[in-house]
Order: structure tokens, then sequence, then C-alpha cells
């Protein structure tokens, strides 16, 4: 479903992903980890079409078509969906309001009716249910004062009402509370399915008991430099990224932040 | 210009011999402003003596005065000796026959605004069918009207109908000097809007401009007039929610409210005139003077405007809350774009005791326009215990736009409480991100994080005009983004 070539990238001059290459086929859950700034986010951010970076070699194609041809939101309309590792706010814009938006949006180039404002509540009261979050939080603004683990919640609840092919989910367990974290994961779980593929970058091998993936891999230096199956989780939580010989100043990025 | 009352009585003479009205090579004066010109004026719309004398004093202090230079905006020197100050209202021959003689880019404006058909017909000012244009529309609103005793009319109507009325309230709230405009306007208004609330009633309507767009070419000088007697309650809607292209350049009206005892009026427009093009060529020069008089006490009156059209806005709808325990708001959404500016606020003037006000203004700036809020909130002696808050938030869209904001306080009763707040954000790249990450447009993500930071003034308008005002910004903001 979603492959990648050689891919290069960099922000400001500054190279930051060096040659990423992975497969991940439809059905498939794949976990990224490693260290702080080793290009996780950039890798997402990349895939999603963020013009701030560059790409300057490389391609990736999903379900054969030339992903870094399309614009950012002709790519969500493709079905490339994004969780943010820091979801931005929208203040005055109602999270209802916004939703709808992005789902007419994808109604609309499937060429399906929209969907009217009572219908849409419907749907979104029951979504928000699903991830254990108050319908409430419908009628505030965009991630507008949410905590950090209501905006991860929001962030779940959107890939569930927008049922991507491809679900980018960037450090979605990061400061989540011990429920939540089951919450977030259900969710996860919900969204598994044999026509979508989820990408998963996570620092802990904890979620990974409760999002069981196929594959995790390793990135340090903007590159992947191991892959394997659910048990490299379980080393790297033991043994760290230390005995994979990953060079000081490949992690050094992160400590210059 | 000692031209004395006879000789004005004879210039007003002549031109009725002239027959001037059936005079179709004449239909439009010459350009160039004096007394006789404005005795011509009168003279075509009948006005009584005290009438002209009145915009005979205006003018002639109006020569007296100079043109303002304090506004945050630059616009070329106006020269009024090549205006014409007056153009006969266009008779059906001289109009679009149908819409295909109408220009592709308004209509294409209506559509997207969702106006219906026959409305855009009218809008773009085609000869419409009478018996549609004033039989059905005068029966469906001027009968509840009459009824209630509201009194809804143009202002010439007035002055002939209403004249005891008329000479006790016009320029009353805005004197004729009260400022240049104000004084240009006052000499040569061609027309404009009367409405009377008697006591104790409530108007059972929102009253419209749009009714009139048609029965009345109000032309470039509008003259407002409101009058809320004790206990009555009106709201009136200003401009429609269609662009109106206009060749004219300068825009000067003056708009009056007269809020007695336990009165209210809510005044709201929605401004769209035609603000040039993308280059900043052309467009409309938008100099008005809006002030309403809390007399009464326990008296309230709102503004709420939309002003995303004019090359340049220059306006302060204002309060002057006399009358104790009353009340005055504004609420202000400015938009520009391109090469638009604005320099747009309200002066809140307490005298009598607790009144209170609450200013709420949002300032929109794209592509490289200039946005300016400049308030000024006062407090007389007599303003014990009065209250003031301000809310003052600018959004940028893009990085070659600016925003100012010009907060004055001037207080002489230490009783008196003032509130403020400010802030300046943009449209940032992170939340453009977002939406276009969700399927969503770049343009309709730009109008939607704009609707949204508006929210609070256009919950004040009333229901279908906050539509359409939010479905105008997204058409003004076109082009913003990219
Ligand atoms: N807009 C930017 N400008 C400059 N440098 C950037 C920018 N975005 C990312 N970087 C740099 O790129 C490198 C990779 O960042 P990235 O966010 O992809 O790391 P990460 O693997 O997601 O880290 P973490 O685990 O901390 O989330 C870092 O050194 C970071 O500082
Ligand atoms: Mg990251």
């Amino acid at each position: 479903m979603l492959s990648i070539k050689n891919l290069h990238a960099s922000v400001e001059g500054k190279e930051i992903l060096k040659g990423i290459n992975l497969e991940i086929k439809a059905g498939e859950v794949h976990a990224i980890m490693g260290p702080n700034g080793s290009g996780k986010s950039t890798l997402s951010q990349v895939l999603a079409g963020n013009e701030a970076f560059e790409v300057t070699e490389g391609e990736v194609t999903l379900n054969g078509e030339n992903l870094l041809e399309l614009e950012t939101e002709e790519r969500a309309r493709e079905g490339v969906f994004l969780a943010f590792q820091y979801p931005v706010e929208i203040p005055g814009v109602s999270n209802l309001q916004f939703l709808r938006t992005a789902v007419n949006a994808l109604r609309h180039h499937r060429g399906e009716s929209e969907m009217n404002a009572a219908e849409f509540m419907k749907l979104a009261k029951e979504v928000s249910r699903q991830v254990d979050l108050d319908p409430a939080f419908l009628k505030r603004g965009v991630n507008q004062g949410f905590s950090g683990g209501e905006k991860k919640r929001n962030e779940i609840m959107q890939a569930l009402l927008l049922q991507p092919k491809l679900a980018i989910l960037d450090e979605t367990d990061s400061g989540l509370d011990i429920d939540a974290l089951q919450v977030v994961s259900n969710g996860v779980n919900a969204l598994r399915a044999k026509d979508r593929a989820i990408l998963m970058v996570t620092h802990y091998q904890r979620l990974l008991n409760h999002i069981v993936p196929d594959y995790v891999h390793v990135l340090a230096g903007g590159r992947i430099v191991k892959s394997g199956g659910r048990e490299l989780a379980l080393e790297l939580e033991e043994r760290g990224y230390g005995w994979l010989g990953i060079k000081e100043e490949e992690t050094a990025n992160s400590s210059a932040n | 210009m000692a031209t004395t009352d006879t000789e004005v009585n004879e210039l007003i003479k002549r031109e009725y011999e002239y027959g001037f009205v059936t005079d179709i090579e004449s239909d439009t004066f010459e350009p160039g402003l004096n007394e006789d010109v404005i005795a011509r004026l009168s003279g075509i719309k009948k006005e009584p003596e005290w009438m002209l004398e009145w915009r005979l004093k205006a003018y002639r202090r109006w020569l007296e005065m100079d043109e303002p230079d304090w506004a945050h905006v630059g616009y070329p020197k106006i020269d009024y000796d090549s205006i014409s100050y007056y153009s006969a209202p266009k008779r059906p021959e001289d109009m679009p026959q149908s819409l295909d003689e109408v220009d592709p880019e308004l209509l294409k404006t209506y559509e997207k605004l969702g106006i219906p058909l026959h409305e855009r017909e009218k809008l773009a000012g085609v000869a419409v069918d009478a018996v549609f244009d004033s039989v059905s529309v005068a029966t469906t609103f001027k009968e509840p009207l009459a009824k209630a005793g509201v009194i809804f009319c143009s202002i010439s109507e007035a002055i002939q109908d209403y004249p005891e009325l008329v000479k006790k309230y016009l320029g009353s709230v805005v004197p004729a000097g009260d400022n240049f405009f104000a004084g240009l306007n006052s000499a040569v208004f061609s027309d404009g809007t009367f409405v009377y609330v008697p006591k104790g009633v409530r108007c059972p309507m929102e009253l419209s401009t749009y009714f009139r767009i048609n029965a009345a070419n109000t032309g470039q000088f509008e003259r407002t007039l409101i009058i809320a007697e004790d206990s009555s309650y009106v709201s009136y809607l200003e401009g429609c929610t269609a662009p109106m292209r206009d060749e004219n350049q300068l825009h000067a009206a003056v708009v009056e409210l007269v809020a007695l005892d336990d009165a209210q009026i809510k005044y709201s427009t929605v401004q769209n005139w035609y603000p040039g093009d993308e280059n900043g060529k052309g467009g409309i020069f938008n100099f008005v003077t809006k002030r309403g008089a809390c007399i009464g006490k326990n008296s309230k009156i709102s503004w709420t405007q939309v002003e995303t059209g004019s090359a340049v806005t220059w306006k302060y709808p204002s309060c002057v809350l006399r009358g104790d325990n009353s009340v005055g708001e504004f609420y202000s959404v400015a938009l520009t774009n391109n090469y638009q500016q604005a320099d747009t606020g309200t002066k809140m003037i307490h005298l009598g005791k607790n009144t209170s006000s609450t200013i709420i203004s949002k300032g929109i700036s794209a592509g490289k326009s200039s946005n300016a809020y400049r308030g000024l909130v006062k407090f007389g002696p007599g303003a014990e215990g009065a209250r003031n808050f301000t809310q003052c938030d600018s959004l940028l869209i893009g990085d070659r736009c600016g925003a100012h904001t010009f907060p004055y306080i001037e207080s002489k009763n230490k009783s008196a409480i003032v509130e403020h707040e400010a802030t300046t954000s943009k449209v940032s790249d992170e939340q453009m991100f977002l939406c276009r990450q969700r399927g969503i447009d770049p343009e309709q993500a730009v109008s939607m994080i704009v609707n949204g930071f508006c929210k609070e003034v256009f919950k004040e308008l009333p229901m279908e005009f906050a539509v359409e005002a939010g479905k105008l910004l997204e058409v003004s903001l076109e082009g913003s983004v990219g």
C-alpha cells in the first residue's frame, strides 16, 4: 500500500531524512521507534505533505500513486491521515464545525452528498464516546484549552471519523495516563482493518502490548537502522539504542534542541 | 460666498423655470460645489426654505474646515470641485434591460453569495417589473408598520411630511460643524432613510435599506435619522450583503440615532462597497459619521458592523451616553485585503451616571492591506459608576499586511472603570497545515479560521445576516492564500 524509496528530506537546508526505505502492506501495523531528534516526526510530516520540509530525493507511492506530487489536502482526500504529536489550536472554530468540514471535504471528493449538521452531530457523538471524550468537547474550539491527553484522544477521534487508508500516528501515546492509554489503544485497534495501513511512532514498548505491531523499525540519524518483529521493541526497552551502534552525533540533535 | 437669501430664492426659482427634471441633458449636475449648486439641489427636491438654509449654513461652515489627516490611511487628495453633487435617479430605459448586460464578475459574486435570481436583478440595477418592485414589497412591509405607527420613509419624504420631527432632530447628534465630511454631507446630502418609532412600540420587523435599494438611488451622500421614543425598540439593517459596485469615488454618509427613555436601537451594517482591484486601483472612499445619542435614561444603542468593502474606510460609530444607566455597544468586524485601508473604531462618551459600554473589535488584515482600530472611551465628570469593557483583536493573514490599535481613554471621573484587552494573532502555517491535512481546501480553511475569529461579533447580527456575513468574508478573502 505505502512504498517509500530512498526518501531524503531537509528543512532550512539541513538534511533530516537521509534515505528512508519502507514498505507497508494493507492491514499491517508498523511501529517506528528511535531516539529524540532522529527524524520520526519529520517522516510523518513529509508523508502528509508539510511544505516546511523539502523532499530532495526519493519516491513515495500510496497504492501506486505518486504521493509527492499531491498537495497536502489532496493526499488527505486520498486517505492519508496524520495524528499530530503536537496538535495545534484553532480558537473560535468549533471542533464540530471543523470535523464536519473535513468529513464533507472527503465525502465531496468521493462524490458523496454532504452530511447535514444533525446527521453529523449524531455520528460525532458516537465517535467521541468511543474515545471517552465528553460530547461537550465537540462544541469547544479545536484543541482550545484541551489537556495533552484530551488532544491525543481528539486526534484518534478524527481518525475514526475520517476512516483513512493510511493512518500515521505520531506519539499518540505520549502524555496519556493509564486509562487514557487503554482508551487510545482501543481506538487504534478499532482502526485496524485489512484495507488500512497504520504507521505508529512511539517511544514506549508499553503501547505495543496494547497495539501489537506487525513490524518494528528503528529510525536513527534519518535512516532506518534496524527492522524486526515486535520482539525488537522488547529488546530496545531492555538494552536502549546503544547496541545498535548509533553514533553519538546521530542522536546529538536531540540535545541540541 | 456672500449670497443673500433673496438671491438664493431667485436661483431656486430660476432652476424651476428651467424645468430641470424634464431636461434629459442635465440629469446630472456639472461638477463643482457652490451655493448655487446647493440651491438647485434643494429646489429639485422641492425642499422647504428652512431646509435650504440649514444646508447653506452647513456649507459655509464646511468651507472653513480642513480635511482631517490624522487617520491611519493614505489616499490621493480629493478635488471637491470635480465631483457632481446631484444625479437624478436612473430611469428604467437607462438601466440594463437584463442580466446579460451586467458585469459578469459582479454576477459571479452574487452567485457565490447565493442570492436568488430575481434579487440579483434588483441588486445589479436591472430595470425590473414595476409591479414586482414596488407594489408587492410595499404591501408586505408598509402595512404592518403603518399599523404600529412606525414611520419608515426616505429622508426627502420626511422633510416634506414630518418637518417638525426632522427640524427637531436633524443635526442634533451630528451637527454640521462636527467634522469635515459631516459638514459636506449636511450641505449636499441627496437622500437617505428616516425612521420614527413612537412611544411604547416595538417595531414589528427588522427594517432594512435592502427593501429600498431600487426605490431610491441614494447616491453618495446619504443621510439617515432614526428616532426611538420612550420604551420603543427598533432594529435596523443597513446596506445589503451583496457587493454594490459603484462608479462614484467618495461616500460621505451621516447616520444619527436618538434613543429616549428606555428605548433601544440596534443598528447593523454590512458594508461591501467596491474595494478596488487587487492592484489597488479604483474603489470607494468611505468616510462616514455615525453617532447615536442615548438621551433617555436606561436607553441602549448597539452598533454592529461588518466592513469588508471600500478602498479606504474612515468610520467610527459612536454613542453619547447621556441618560443615566444608558448602554452603548459596538461590535465590529473589519476586513481588509489587497491594498485596502481601514481606520475604524468607536467613541463611547459617558456623561450620565452608571452608564456602561462594550467594545468588541475584530480586525482582519490580508494581502498588503492596513487595518487600524481607533477608539475613544471618555468619562465626563458626571459619569459616576460608569464602566467600559474593550476587547480589540487583530488577525493577520500573511506577512505583508499591518494591524494597528489606537485606544484613547479620557476620564474626568475617578469612579469610572475601564477594562481593556488586546490581542494580535496570525493564521499560522501550523493551523493551515492541520486544516489541509484533514482534506480542507486552503481558501475554505482561512475562511473558517477567520469566521471563528469573528464569532463574537457575528452572533450579534440578525440570524440570516450572520450567515451571509460569513459568506461575504469568504468572498472578500479570495486570493489571500498562497
Ligand atoms: N522546522 C524545523 N526547523 C529546523 N529544524 C527542524 C525543524 N523540524 C525538525 N527539525 C530538526 O529535525 C530533527 C528531527 O526532528 P523530528 O521532530 O523529526 O524528530 P523526532 O524523531 O520526531 O523526535 P522526538 O522523538 O523528540 O519527537 C531535529 O533535530 C529537529 O530539530
Ligand atoms: Mg517527534
